[in-house]
């Protein structure tokens, strides 16, 4: 049940988690993951048939807000966190 | 100034309004030991006496005005560095968030400002509340302050170890997976989980959403049941908090726990405990037996399945959790990329640490194409057996007994090379945040190094009264719990 | 002889909600605002902000749902939808995969060909991103907040549609029972509704769907009536060629009148949903079901009916009118202030509409108030204008909302009643034109009406034409 991590899906993980890993980092990755992995597998010892996959605790359910507007206008204090601003807004690299 | 230090927050807000002390006192005491602690255990990410002063000068004015009179008012607190706080950086011990001024305070943090305790800093931790130690801040590791080659436990170490050194008088803690509960048994003080949705998320940076819940880190049961209180509310801004009319927790603070029913799970004394920790955690439970409380081993089913079912959860979560840090809107940016997705991607693995990355790398995996059904999935229906085998225990028991983690605090430098041996040592906490359980950890005595070692109480979901009335009848019966040194 | 193919097409529909605040958090939902200013922590992904859903947005949405004949989910969830961009602040979009809100709907459609039935597969709740503005000056992207957070609702065909005809007659129809609900204004234009294509093509007689492609960023009826064209024939066309249609995204371009593959290798398009463990799940309750129901909109099959009875109108006329809700609310809104039926109808069915026609506006747009379209029917019953006055009254009133009386009042446009004014005016006429006069008594009708004609000229317009007529034939 030993499970092997490829290049090709730590490559792609690090796309989907927006990470660069060096060579040595992939290398370390794949081990841990594939540890984990093996661990985790333990889970299929148990029988889940028919179990309801609980997402949440409570039955807490229908919280809702009313329509209504209640936030003004805080983007000075907000762009002041951004790592590069202009003309209001955040500026990122080219998207187009 | 040493004499202010021994008071709990309680007997520290009794003397203020008495007029014996005031805040501004207060916080010139705290300040005065981190001046001489602080190097030495580094609890603190950011210290902001001069504020801390300013607001202890406006609390101390309403106390004498007659407006604040709650037990907390004038008293000093140490917030973990996950929740926000405004106008105050907040870092979650991350690079990534090394500049990041919030414009908006946690609910739980407005909770104790309205109750007049004055906030002096921000705690270090580990990096986004990932790990057990402390040693994964990237702003350098706290040391225990039983003996400083040891670590403080984690995630909320520095929390755990600001109160243990009198570098606060109570502070705030988060845990997801027994990041109050296993700091505040290394450190020797009082750590609580409540149950969740019983204080608010609302700016509290998240880690495991479903599984994280604020709560104190105290000198004493007193202390903890007067600060959850103050704490606990609903908050229209946190869709997952709970109604509750029973948050008078103080009231619990009984000594008495004759009847009580307490179940010990046979799996939580077994394999891979030290027999130091086991035998004052059953000493405890045989105190609290003379006390008149009923104790039973049982069963526990599933014991063994909460640390993977916990990883896949938590770091499912956290994965999309961790998304927003991309070097957009606030936080750390890399010089180095031009392009759009290398800017991301260069911002995320420059800003994070190796475990952080590791948790965000199998989070990603569990939940992605092909996979989601075998990992996730599962682990959320392995969740509703854990959460089951606690209702069927809690249809015997008042509550559980047993350890907070498997050995005291372990040497800096050991943990993080093997980091399944480190989830490891969650086995016993982890799942009462996949249940949603309340849990608290109290010290009962120490090992042969003179390290702390934490009894945990587990509890049916608001069932936190009879908590702490089982831990402050234990504390009572224990009697005087602290550093010779201190 | 050459193969027939057919083209299978399928939608997914993105229509925003008239609510006042946002999907999860207070901020307003208005236009116009400076860069970021209506905009909080939540819905600028601040850490430690948490959403909280708006009770309107799920009304709406369960109120689409049933006019779309679907089944209510009545246990749903929210979802994240993992992906990294700017547009999105958290860097995953609140959506519904698992259990969205409606399901398994239909609408009924008219075409040339008769009348059929569009499959809905869902309709799903999710949050609107933000907007992106190249800056041509810095070569970088801008990122403005407000939009992000704006309720939306995805409604997702079945692949039922055949042809461009189909898919316009689909699209008319979510947008008309989406209006009648007063859900939302769904603009194209203003990309208040967006349509995202799902095309294949496949030989005529075959039973499996061939490879589709998903094409974004069709922002008029008319651009999706291109890009299904451009879209299908380039698929035949590969295919003939013997070449595979590759699943993909494709961009519409148009104004080159071509489509373009979006892919990157970044772009994985691997969302991992999961169950949003920040929002609760929602119950929907046969009470609020039944009070959803109860507090239904007169649909158009009924409103047709009532105004039939209630106005009698021509088939035609009620067609028109109830064709949008603008016009219904304005006929209706007008003539309970006039009580002039009939002639609210002419006014909105004929200058209205060509007006529209001619600025290519929708209904939606239309600016005049039933106040003053009222108040212009009456200057005309009162003989205080006369028609082509009337016209380009309604012109300027179209364009500007102005108030027709105090318009006419100010402009000196009020019909001459002045019979001796005329009378003087009208032999003028007469002495300037004897071809026209001799041409009249030798029983040339028709001159009569160059007369006229000359007559109001002089008159700049502003005389009561059967007035006028009655003078000259009594002078002639």
């Amino acid at each position: 049940m030993a499970n092997v991590i490829s290049d090709e899906t730590i490559e792609y993980v690090g796309i989907l988690a927006k990470l660069a890993l060096s060579d040595e980092e992939k290398e370390q990755a794949k081990k841990d993951m594939a540890d984990m992995l093996d661990y985790i597998d333990q889970l299929g010892e148990l029988d889940t048939e028919g179990v309801e996959p609980m997402s949440h605790i409570f039955d807490t359910c229908n919280v809702f807000r009313e329509d209504v507007v209640t936030n003004g206008d805080d983007s000075e204090n907000m762009l002041k966190n951004a790592p590069e601003e202009k003309d209001g807004m955040y500026l990122v690299p080219r998207t187009f | 100034m040493n004499d202010i230090l021994k008071l709990t927050a309680v007997e520290l807000s009794t003397k203020i309004k008495a007029g014996e002390l005031t805040a501004v006192d207060a916080v010139e005491a705290v300040f005065a030991q981190i001046a001489e602690k602080e190097e030495d255990l580094h609890c603190y990410v950011t210290l902001d006496k001069e504020g801390a002063l300013a607001q202890a000068k406006e609390v101390q004015e309403r106390i004498e005005k007659g407006e604040l009179t709650g037990p907390l008012a004038g008293v000093p607190v140490a917030i973990k560095d996950n929740m926000c706080t405004e106008g105050m950086l907040t870092t979650c011990s991350s690079k990534i968030l090394g500049n990041f001024i919030p414009t908006y305070s946690s609910e739980a943090v407005l909770n104790l400002q309205k109750a007049g305790a004055v906030v002096i800093g921000k705690t270090n931790m580990d990096e986004f509340a990932m790990g057990s130690t402390t040693e994964t801040s990237a702003y350098g590791a706290t040391k225990n302050p039983w003996n400083t080659e040891h670590v403080p436990g984690g995630s909320s170490g520095g929390s755990a170890a600001a109160v243990a050194a009198d570098e606060c008088f109570f502070a705030l803690g988060s845990d997801t997976g027994g990041s109050i509960r296993q700091p505040a048994s290394y450190c020797g003080v009082v750590g609580m989980k409540p149950t969740y949705g019983t204080v608010s998320r609302y700016g509290l940076i998240a880690y495991g959403s479903s599984l994280d819940q604020i709560g104190p880190l105290a000198k004493d049961v007193t202390d903890c049941a007067t600060i959850l209180e103050a704490i606990a509310s609903y908050d229209e801004k946190d869709s997952t908090s709970q109604k509750r009319e029973d948050t008078d927790f103080t009231k619990a603070l009984v000594n008495d726990v004759k009847g009580m029913r307490i179940g010990i799970p046979k799996d939580y004394f077994s394999e891979g405990l030290d027999p130091e920790v086991k035998e004052k955690v059953l000493a405890a439970a045989n105190l609290l037996k003379e006390k008149g409380a009923i104790i039973e081993e049982f069963d526990l089913a599933l014991v063994k399945y909460a640390i993977p079912t916990y990883y896949t959860i938590a770091d499912a979560e956290a994965s999309s959790n961790l998304e927003r840090f991309d070097g957009v809107k606030y936080g750390y940016r890399t010089e180095s990329a031009e392009e759009l997705h290398a800017m991301y991607k260069q911002t995320r693995s420059e800003g994070f640490g190796a475990e952080v990355k590791r948790r965000i790398m199998l989070g990603s995996f569990v939940l992605s194409s092909g996979y989601y059904d075998a990992y996730y999935l599962k682990a959320l229906k392995v969740k509703a057996l854990i959460k089951k085998a606690f209702d069927e225990a809690f249809a015997k028991y008042d509550m559980i007994l047993g350890p907070v983690a498997p050995t005291t605090a372990p040497k800096l430098g050991q943990s993080l090379s093997d980091p399944i041996k480190m989830y490891l040592g969650d086995i016993y906490t982890i799942s009462v945040n996949l249940a949603g359980l309340p849990g608290i950890s109290v010290p009962c005595g120490t090992d042969a190094q003179g390290l702390p070692i934490g009894l945990q109480l587990i509890g049916d979901c608001f069932a936190e009264k009879k908590l702490i009335q089982a831990a402050y009848t234990y504390e009572q019966a224990r009697g005087k719990f602290g550093r010779e040194d201190a | 002889m050459a193969k027939q193919y057919e083209t299978v097409i399928g939608l997914e529909v993105h229509v925003e909600l008239a609510t006042k605040t946002k999907i999860f958090c207070g901020c307003s939902t208005a236009f116009g605002g400076a860069p970021n200013t209506h905009v909080c922590p939540v819905c600028s992904g601040m850490p430690g902000s948490l959403p909280v859903l708006n009770k309107q947005v799920l009304k709406y949405a369960v109120a689409v749902g049933m006019a779309m004949n679907c089944d209510i989910t009545r246990y749903a969830k929210f979802d994240r939808k993992n992906y990294f961009y700017p547009d999105n602040p958290q860097n995953y979009q609140i959506s519904q995969l698992y259990l969205p809100i409606c399901r398994n709907g239909y609408v009924e459609i008219e075409t040339e060909a008769g009348s059929k039935k569009v499959g809905i597969h869902e309709i799903h709740m999710e949050e609107d991103a933000g907007k992106l503005i190249h800056d041509e000056w810095e070569d970088c992207t801008l990122v403005d907040y407000n939009r992000s957070g704006v309720p939306l609702i995805e409604i997702v065909s079945e692949p039922d549609m055949r042809s461009a005809e189909e898919v316009i007659a689909y699209l008319e129809k979510l947008r008309m029972l989406i209006q009648y609900l007063g859900a939302s204004d769904c603009k194209l234009q203003e990309g208040s509704m967006r349509a995202d294509v799902n095309l294949s093509v496949r030989e005529v007689g075959q039973k499996e769907f061939g490879t589709r492609t998903e094409m974004k960023n069709l922002n008029s009826f008319k651009a999706i009536a291109h890009a299904i064209e451009g879209e299908q024939a380039r698929q035949i066309d590969l295919i003939e060629a013997g070449k595979a249609v590759v699943q993909e995204t494709r961009r519409w371009d148009d104004t080159k009148g071509e489509s373009y593959a979006m892919r990157s290798k970044e772009d994985a398009q691997d969302y991992r949903y999961f169950p949003d463990p920040d929002l609760t799940p929602i119950v929907v309750s046969d009470e609020w079901l039944a009070q959803i129901k109860a507090e239904e909109p007169e649909f158009r099959p009924e409103k047709m009916q009532r105004y039939k009875e209630e106005f009698d109108l021509p088939d035609y006329d009620i067609e028109i009118l109830t064709g949008t809700k603008k016009m219904a609310d304005l006929f209706e809104e007008t003539t309970a202030i006039c009580n002039q039926p009939k002639k609210v109808s002419n006014w909105l069915m004929v200058q209205t509409m060509q007006l529209l026609k001619e600025n290519s506006m929708d209904p939606e747009d239309i600016r005049f108030s039933p106040e003053h379209l009222a108040s212009l029917i009456k200057l005309v019953d009162d003989k205080a204008i006369n028609s082509s006055v009337a016209k380009t009254v309604f012109e300027k009133m179209f364009a500007e909302d102005i108030d027709p009386e105090k318009y006419v009042e100010e402009n000196g446009l009020k019909t001459v009643n002045d019979e001796g004014a005329l009378r003087k005016t009208i032999e003028d006429v007469i002495t300037a034109n004897p071809q026209s006069v001799e041409d009249y008594h030798n029983g040339k009708e028709k001159a009569i009406g160059f007369l006229v004609g000359q007559t109001m000229k002089a008159m700049h317009g502003k005389a009561d034409p059967g007035m006028v007529n009655k003078v000259l034939k009594e002078l002639l």
